[in-house]
């Protein structure tokens, strides 16, 4: 009796669809709710009949890219090997360590793949590369690695290309509408620090030249939350949105000039009649608070390095703080007037 | 349109091309095709593109590759100042990142 046919019934079966409840969860994480749990178990399974001779893709267990994968593999048989990386994406987990040589050995051991199939081969994200080492792999488990493609989206014609893959299949893109998904993220993790700015904000709406008034707070404090508000929307969604538009290679300059373009707009269009040390201190707020969220998206990003990072934020950190202390101390002073 | 370059000459990539055996492998990895290859060796093409990922360095087996990897992103570079470790997104903890 052959009894790896046996244990071949104890692997969990999928399919390609998606379901309202694959559509919710991905929404919900695009949002940034409950990311951080948003996870599938680690292991190996079945889409669709995979025989011996199937491919055995691998992937992440953050659910939404263990989605992606099997959506994109409509009307294949495949193994998915799934790896333990506590719900986070093939890249980011690559970059970690997590999504790893040691973690891809590790589970092509316990999940006894090599009962499953006949032939040698493992296909990984090339995003996985940053964590996995192909020689090292081969070595522990007699599997060699295969490095697929970027996109999921593109693993039916790399396999039909019998696993030749286009530049552009091999090339990170970061286009307007890969921008855009991730922008939620950043507005909804920032979402605290704005609450906390607007507080301290209206707290100082109150100063005026006899001291301090608590009207003033509703007449100017309103107006300033507004312009609180639009730096934020220019640093954590304009910024991003128009980053390949926008002057300077740092993203804390995109986002600088995005701030000021954005307030300098809503300004130059508003009737309200104000004195230049306000304008100007907003202005410079406005400025210092998107720049410096344009240049946290630099997380988001595809292709900013460590050491490129590093060196914007010695750049941009003190101008940041500089605006930022100067505006303020502008507007407390067209207050006093 | 090529609309993903960042700082220019700041990339820790180094490469020994008497070492390279012309595997291909960074080619291969390389998300932003830093790599071509020349004559049957690698060649460095595209420095500023490099994102330091790392990809490259651990997939040579002749450690003809050397790069510092890191996380690109200010978020983790502060999070790293406050906590005086190297930058590191740990998502796991909640902080806003990838």
């Amino acid at each position: 009796m052959d009894f790896s046919n046996l244990s071949l019934v104890t692997q969990p079966k999928i399919d390609s669809n998606w379901f309202r409840k694959d559509y919710l969860g991905a929404l919900r994480v695009r949002l940034s709710l409950g990311r951080n749990n948003y996870r599938v178990n680690p292991g190996l399974y079945k889409l669709g009949n995979p025989g011996k001779e199937a491919e055995v893709i691998v992937t992440s267990n953050y659910k939404l890219s263990f989605d992606i994968v099997r959506r994109s593999l409509k009307g294949l048989n495949a193994w998915i090997l799934v790896l333990e990386t506590y719900g986070i994406n093939v890249w980011c987990a690559a970059g970690k360590g997590t999504f790893g040589s040691d973690e891809l050995i590790r589970q092509i051991k316990d999940s006894q793949l090599k009962l499953y199939v006949t032939h040698k081969r493992i296909i990984v994200p090339q995003l996985g590369a940053p964590g996995v080492s192909g020689h090292k792999v081969k070595d522990a488990t007699g599997f060699s690695v295969k490095f697929g493609p970027v996109r999921a989206e593109d693993l039916k014609d790399y396999l039909s290309a019998g696993m030749k893959k286009s530049t552009n299949m091999r090339t990170v893109q970061f286009n307007l509408p890969d921008r855009l998904i991730l922008t939620p993220v950043e507005i909804v993790n920032s979402l605290r620090y704005l609450l906390y700015a607007i507080i301290v904000v209206l707290l100082l709406s109150g100063i005026n030249s006899n001291g301090y008034s608590f009207s003033e707070i509703w007449q100017e404090g309103i107006p300033a939350s507004f312009y609180l508000l639009l730096a934020y929307a220019s640093g954590a969604f304009i910024g991003p949105a128009l980053l390949p538009w926008l002057p300077f290679r740092h993203f804390g300059g995109k986002g600088l000039v995005a701030g000021f373009l954005a307030f300098g707009l809503v300004a130059f269009l508003s009737s309200t009649e104000y004195s230049m040390s306000h304008i100007m201190g907003w202005l410079f707020i406005s400025g210092a608070v998107s720049s410096f969220l344009t240049m946290n998206f630099t997380g988001a990003s595809t292709y900013t390095s460590l050491s490129g990072v590093r060196k914007e934020m010695r750049l941009f950190v003190p101008i940041q703080i500089a605006l930022i202390l100067v505006g303020l101390t502008l507007v407390i002073v067209s207050q006093l007037k | 349109m090529d609309n993903q370059r960042y700082l220019k000459n700041v990339a820790t990539l180094e490469y020994d091309s008497s070492m390279c055996i012309g595997c291909k492998m960074c080619v291969e990895v390389c998300p932003h095709n830093v790599f071509k290859m020349t004559n049957k060796k690698a060649e460095i093409i595209h420095l500023d593109r490099c994102m330091e990922c790392g990809a490259c360095e651990i997939n040579c087996i002749t450690h003809a590759l050397t790069v510092k990897q890191g996380v690109g992103c200010a978020a983790a570079v502060i999070s790293g100042f406050l906590k005086g470790t190297e930058p590191n997104c740990d998502c796991r903890a909640g902080a806003s990142c990838c």
